[in-house]
């Protein structure tokens, strides 16, 4: 078992070090396309955490979660890409 | 045994996708190849982690949600990922300056570009 809580931790370091990097974009991103990427991929990241964590606890009711977050992830990047196309720029 | 040691190689790949893709979201030049970077990196990635479950906790329900998981993941990602890139080249969001072809180039007039100000 020590296989697989070294790889989680290892799993949970890459993840934490990718949530800086798309927080960064997030913040620097020139326009506002670049800033719906990042969220995008930031609510990703967070499917993945939540995933390392039944991996973790042994809870999988989650699993769940995991599918309600790509499903409002989806709709919010449809929804912003409506609004770029349609409404004001930056 | 064998199925610990796959569990940890499909975890520690999908998050090194993921962190391949943040890597390509920061250090891309332009809106167009970011979001190339995120859509593809991010959808094998969690793909990979999805049958990581499905390996460890081997119920046909964990199995049958994993699967509806990965096959939402496929469908929507390139859906979203096209939405946002059409929307931005709508926009006149600039490319990359070296950019050498550009095939949607005679493909909308300039006023059908700006027929939504």
């Amino acid at each position: 078992m020590i296989i697989l809580e070294t790889a989680l931790w290892m799993a949970t370091f890459f993840l934490a070090v990718s949530l800086f990097l798309a927080l960064y974009r997030l913040m620097k991103g020139p326009s506002l396309a670049d800033r719906v990427v990042a969220l995008d991929l930031i609510s990703m990241i967070l499917a993945g955490k939540i995933l390392i964590y039944i991996l973790l606890s042994g809870e999988t009711i989650y699993l769940d979660a995991i599918v309600v977050l790509a499903v409002i992830a989806f709709f919010g990047t449809v929804a912003f890409a409506r609004y770029i196309e349609k409404g004001s720029t930056k | 045994m064998i199925i610990i040691w796959a569990v940890a190689i499909f975890v520690v790949c999908g998050s090194f996708l993921m962190l391949v893709a943040a890597l390509g979201v920061v250090r891309f030049p332009d809106v167009y190849t970011r979001m190339h970077a995120a859509s593809k990196s991010v959808s094998l990635g969690l793909v990979c982690m999805l049958i990581a479950l499905a390996i460890l906790f081997n119920t046909p329900m964990i199995i049958l949600k994993s699967i509806a998981g990965i096959i939402f993941v496929f469908l929507t990602i390139p859906v979203a990922s096209h939405m946002i890139g059409r929307a931005a080249y709508l926009r006149k969001v600039p490319l990359y300056e070296k950019t050498s072809v550009d095939q949607m180039a005679g493909l909308y007039k300039k006023n059908e570009r700006e027929s939504n100000e």
